[in-house]
């Protein structure tokens, strides 16, 4: 069972709510534009081999001080400033959406503190060809619906899965305007938000991992991604939607920790 | 009782299945659909109309700002003031709004605004909305979370703007300028009556309140659904022991005179039009994450507002739009009796009415106004008379009048 940090920024000003568990070198999960419910299996699996930290951003479940973050530069100082709090000096980093945004921005500003990089479906590019999903105009079941690969795949799902899945669903669902709400300041109107001119700082030997079937960001915006960190790797996951590391958690999580555990 | 005539100049040559062949009125829907030819005459038709219900004594003509919308034709309702300021002498001119935020820099609205002040000689009223997640959020990009924020900071920016005699540096998060100071300045002192718009947000209640301005609740929903948004500011209003007066607050409401109730069926396909086709607005754009607070969303006016405008939008049939009030519809005595029981339920000083809306031909919007303001007109006049109201243009107000004549 995953323990549950309370950790206190700046004096107070920013209470971070953070998932822990594993043992191991540390691993840094950052959560996606609609957050995370709980501990998810593949951060199970991640956790026989690494100390998971498994933090909500400010502004998602019980962590404060979003209205104190005015851009994404202000959201990458906070995470170095929750490693230093957390004792970690230098870390494995997987992000996923938003949050795969943020780790790339971390690698970029300060890149002794990542160890290695994996962007899950990262934002941070934009293609007029290939628009990533409006998230703000989406109702809550064009939500449920757009996150997975396709609705018939959840047909295919263990009953025990598939019930994991509808309740992970209606949980993202019921946060969506809260999430959403955080997701908005760093990612509306169009997420690209000068990483393509930092990125060439990225050092950390980077996995770039995608969902054959992402509809919220289409796959094509990989190539951004293998083009701007030189030397990264691409995954494409077979039959996963955006939310590949729910809908394939263990080729999700057997891919992330093969890529760490290389020297 | 404030009699002002609103006008949404709505696009009205919409195809005939455009509801269900198109996701939305708002945001989406293509300009192919605008035939520039026929958008000249509509706005020649709007203007006219506007200048007309001044010449039939209304007190105020009114305007609005709407972005990506075929039920609001105007980006910029400072451009239709302007024009009807220079056909006009006697009515004060409502912009119901400039949306703060979306303005780089926000002095220029304290520009503008100054500039149709003083073209006009002092008979403008400054509308100040948040302005609708269709405008704000996706049609000019803005985001969600800091709207407001922003939006304050453009009004603390503006107020200033109006109020200094000498330049000024601002230096804000949204907007820094090393140097402000508009020309001209505005002719009313320290500045013109402010209006807000609202839809039920519990902040903007609280902000109008604390800063004494007008509250306007521009809904098509109709009164009965009003009464619940403006009960609750009027509530607010007591909870930070204000006063009552009526004319603190506003109220937009459709309304369509016949000579008899049967006659009055002639409105019919325009009403049809107005809630099938200019409110086609999907709920994903309505009412997206971090545009209201989660205070106001979990609150009951919030649940009225959504609920109403999602019923209106699926089936409701002419006899539904009767009964639910979204239109006061009728003989001259069925308009004065439901009006009359509506501004005193509501509270309001303000009446703003929509005779031209949808597909409405310009005769009929004529005729409809003519009527409102030779035979309803008279008896709302002195509703609230024993109240006076300070959000006016001082040389439009009944003492300064009287001093003229």
């Amino acid at each position: 069972m995953p323990e549950t940090l309370n950790i206190s920024l700046r004096g107070g000003e920013f209470e971070a709510e953070v998932l822990k568990d594993g043992s191991g070198p540390p691993l840094l999960y950052l959560h996606g534009a609609i957050g995370q419910k709980g501990w998810a299996p593949f951060l199970d699996t991640l956790a026989k081999s690494f100390t998971v930290y498994a933090p909500y951003m400010p502004g998602y479940s019980k962590s404060t001080g979003l209205e104190k973050l005015d851009d994404v530069a202000d959201l990458t100082l906070y995470q170095f400033e929750l490693l230093d709090a957390l004792g970690v000096s230098k870390t494995h980093v997987v992000g996923h959406f938003l949050g795969g945004m943020i780790a790339a921005e971390m690698a970029a500003l300060s890149p002794s503190y990542v160890d290695r990089l994996v962007l899950a479906a990262p934002a941070g590019t934009w293609r007029d060809s290939d628009p990533v999903a409006d998230l703000l105009s989406m109702t809550a079941d064009d939500l449920q619906n757009e996150l997975w690969s396709s609705a018939s795949s959840s047909m295919s799902l263990s009953p025990a899965d598939f019930e994991a899945n509808s309740n992970l669903k209606a949980e993202l669902a019921a946060d969506r305007m809260q999430d959403l709400t955080a997701a908005g300041k760093f990612l509306w109107p169009i997420p690209d938000r000068g990483l393509k001119r930092r990125a060439y700082r990225i050092k950390a030997p980077t996995l770039v991992l995608w969902g054959e079937n992402d509809r919220i960001i289409p796959p094509v915006y990989a190539e951004d991604f293998t083009r701007l960190v030189t030397g990264s790797e691409l995954l494409v996951i077979r039959n996963a939607g955006h939310l590949l590391m729910i809908e394939r958690a263990e080729v999700f999580a057997a891919a992330v920790s093969k890529f760490l555990n290389q020297d | 009782m404030k009699l002002c005539f609103f006008h949404l100049m709505p696009y009205q040559d919409l195809p005939d299945n455009f509801e269900k062949d198109y996701h939305s009125v708002w945001v989406d829907a293509p300009n192919s659909l605008f035939d520039p030819e026929k958008g000249h005459r509509m706005y020649n038709d709007f203007l006219d109309e506007l200048e007309y219900a001044e010449a039939m004594g209304f007190d105020a003509i009114c305007v609005n700002e709407h972005h990506g919308n075929a039920y609001g034709m105007m980006p910029s309702p400072n451009l239709m003031a302007s024009a009807m300021i220079r056909a006009t002498s006697k009515a004060a001119v409502v912009v119901l709004g400039n949306s703060l935020a979306l303005y780089n820099p926000p002095v220029r609205v304290a520009e503008e605004m100054a500039m149709l002040d003083v073209m006009s000689g002092g008979r403008l009223i400054a509308g100040f909305p948040l302005g609708t997640s269709m405008d704000t959020i996706f049609g000019y990009g803005q985001v969600p979370a800091t709207l407001r924020e922003k939006y304050q900071e453009a009004h603390d920016l503006v107020i200033k703007a109006w109020k200094e005699r000498e330049p000024f540096a601002f230096n804000g998060k949204f907007t820094q300028l090393r140097y402000v100071n508009i020309w001209p300045r505005p002719y009313q002192q320290p500045h013109p009556p402010i209006w807000v718009p609202g839809s039920g947000s519990l902040e903007t209640w609280d902000w109008t309140i604390d800063n004494d301005y007008v509250y306007c609740y521009l809904s098509y929903s109709g009164y009965k659904v009003g009464k619940t948004i403006l009960d609750g500011f009027w509530d607010e209003m007591e909870r930070k022991g204000k006063d009552f007066n009526p004319y603190h607050a506003g109220f937009l409401q459709l309304v369509a005179v016949s000579e008899t109730d049967e006659q009055a069926q002639e409105y019919k396909d325009s009403i049809e039009y107005f809630f099938k086709k200019s409110l086609h607005i999907p709920a994903g754009y309505a009412n997206p994450p971090g545009y209201r607070t989660v205070k106001t969303n979990a609150s009951a006016a919030s649940n009225t507002t959504m609920q109403s405008r999602s019923k209106q939008l699926s089936d409701f049939t002419w006899t539904d739009y009767l009964e639910a009030g979204n239109v006061i519809v009728g003989s001259p005595e069925t308009v004065v009796k439901e009006l009359t029981h509506a501004v005193k339920e509501l509270r309001v000083g303000n009446l703003m009415v929509l005779l031209q809306f949808g597909d409405m031909p310009k005769e009929l919007a004529m005729k409809n106004t003519t009527l409102f303001a030779n035979e309803v007109m008279p008896h709302l006049k002195d509703i609230w008379s024993e109240y006076e109201t300070r959000w006016w243009p001082e040389k439009l107000t009944d003492a300064a009048q009287s001093v003229i004549r």
